[in-house]
């Protein structure tokens, strides 16, 4: 999506642009809404919350920009971080991948979870990241996230998820469709303690994370036009042995369906998460 | 003879004339009444349920069912069940809680169905919520995979007090197949992803994510189908008395603990 290098761009508003601000995409400042095609200056993006200024489409966040931007300005307290990556299969090449991965990326695993402040509303705030291995649940994102979960229960506070995930962390195997059992275990004693559980659903929720604890809030929001669903797109193509309607398992088809609470557009979502932690006090 | 290769146990895990779930549940408990239904959609038949004994005491049994010809297959959707199929097992596992019977189930699935309805009808949240609800369970449950428990579909009725494993049945987070075209790129290497998966019986004990064999001949727990059930049937028995001597506290506390430490 991200347009780093000028021979990558084509057609004619790329060509104008190409023409004017042609050093800076040398250097990467821009982005083409892969929605609407429009070339946008990744400064503006950044400052709209990373949504289209043009289409409004949600580019899909690191879960350091989501932090930022859900969290108040300098709350967010990290738990876990110390969990790293484990190799239970001992799967040839795997840890090494994650150590390029790391450095690339700067992100140690797919998931960030910590207690911060919302509208100065108190509640533990786990985020998942795309951006490393498609955000794919092994045991150090089951991990962190059960922490997090009895973290919520031991402080009596709120619990909000973000997900994103393409499913489970292949390299893991077993162990990782084990993190279903242990993170939805976790989301059970979390309702014995009748803590309040909200899950936002983000472009792409997939596989076995849609399958546990996205699926298990008290409330379930969702991002527009995201990529919600237990199977993928191609696998119930390749089922079925035919095409999927357009917007098949987007938000607005799981609204349609009756298995999200609400689609809340990424400028609301902040004040509604508030909103509904006061509500529940 | 050479030990068998993991592929090896992936086949005889699939084969057509290996016994099902029903021919498990007919042999180990007497008087099973099969019960119908999810009380919202509809009969999902890759799943069985109802209400069997074991040695006079009233259990409640459930398990995906395959077929044994391409007719029972079609008819079983190859064991790949759709959302009212997990919810019609939680219904009776639920009805099993209320009445203090100790479940028991049969796993045996490539997985849950990848189909539009499936989809439409939320297969992720009846396996979420099937895989929660489990684990807060308040009697004695014991898991048991017969042939091939492949993914969420398989984990969906899989949280028990004991994960129990014929040595010839197979568990793992997708098909071989599947695996190799997504890591190698390449679905033809699924011999080699089967070695790699570690999803035998004697790797899944290993590795603690399973507590018990039970042993099967060479060819096929079908060679030797009576010792199998007895084995079964004494491991039941013996697990079962051993659980509800737990107060209901230490049960929960015991399974959270089980999941908490995988
Ligand atoms: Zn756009």
């Amino acid at each position: 999506m991200i347009i780093d290098k000028v021979k990558k761009l084509n057609g004619e508003d790329t060509k104008r642009v190409k023409n004017e601000k042609a050093a800076d995409m040398m250097i990467g400042k821009w982005v083409k809404c892969d929605s609407c095609k429009e070339i946008i200056y990744k400064e503006d993006l950044h400052k709209n919350l990373s949504v289209c200024p043009n289409c409004g489409k949600h580019f899909r966040l690191s879960a350091r920009r989501r932090i930022k931007q859900i969290a108040d300005e300098g709350t967010f307290e990290e738990i876990g971080a110390d969990i790293l990556t484990k190799d239970p299969l001992k799967f040839d090449g795997y840890l090494k991948k994650v150590e390029v991965l790391k450095e690339k990326t700067k992100i140690e695993e797919a998931v960030k979870c910590g207690i911060c402040e919302i509208e100065g509303e108190k509640a533990v705030l786990g985020v998942m990241d795309g951006n490393f291995l498609m955000g794919s649940m092994g045991s150090a994102v089951g991990e962190r996230i059960t922490l997090a979960i009895e973290t919520a229960i031991e402080k009596e506070l709120p619990l909000i998820m973000f997900c994103v995930s393409g499913g489970a962390r292949m390299q893991e195997g077993i162990v990782s469709l084990m993190q279903m059992a242990k993170t939805s275990s976790a989301i059970a004693k979390l309702n014995q303690a009748k803590n309040l559980y909200i899950s936002v659903l983000t472009d792409p929720t997939t596989g076995g994370v849609t399958a546990s604890f996205a699926s298990l809030g008290d409330i379930i929001l969702a991002e527009p036009k995201a990529l919600i669903g237990f199977a993928g797109p191609r696998v119930i193509e390749q089922t079925i042995k035919q095409k999927l309607p357009e917007g098949f398992q987007s938000s607005e088809f799981l609204l349609e369906h009756g298995f999200i609470d609400k689609i809340v557009e990424r400028k609301e979502m902040k004040s509604t998460l508030a909103k509904l932690i006061r509500m529940h006090k | 003879m050479a030990e068998l290769t993991a592929w090896d146990r992936v086949t005889l895990a699939r084969q057509l004339e290996r016994p099902k779930a029903s021919d498990y549940i007919n042999s180990i408990f007497e008087d099973f009444i099969e019960l119908h239904g999810d009380r919202c959609f509809g009969d999902d038949k890759a799943i069985i349920g109802g209400i069997a004994t074991l040695n006079k005491m009233p259990v409640t049994v459930i398990g995906e069912q395959k077929g044994k010809n391409v007719k029972e297959n079609m008819e079983r959707n190859f064991g790949m069940p759709e959302p009212e199929g997990y919810r019609k097992a939680l219904r009776l596992m639920k009805q099993a809680e209320k009445f203090k019977r100790p479940i028991i189930t049969f796993i045996d699935t490539p997985g849950a169905y990848p189909g539009m309805g499936a989809e439409e009808r939320g297969q992720g949240e009846a396996i979420a919520r099937s895989i929660m609800e489990m684990s807060s369970l308040k009697v004695p449950i014991i898991c048991i995979i017969i042939g091939e428990g492949s993914s969420g579909g398989a984990l969906a009725i899989g949280v028990g007090d004991k994960i129990v494993m014929l040595e010839n049945a197979v568990y793992s987070i997708l098909s071989p197949e599947g695996f190799a075209s997504i890591l190698y790129k390449d679905s033809t290497k699924a011999k080699e992803a089967a070695q790699n998966m570690k999803m035998t019986a004697n790797d899944l004990k290993k590795l603690k994510i399973i507590d018990k064999i039970i042993k099967e001949p060479e060819d096929g727990a079908q060679n030797d189908f009576e010792t199998i059930v007895e084995e079964i049937k004494k491991y039941l028995t013996q697990s079962i008395k051993k659980l509800q001597q737990l107060t209901e506290e230490e049960l929960l506390k015991q399974r959270y603990a089980k999941f908490r430490n995988m």
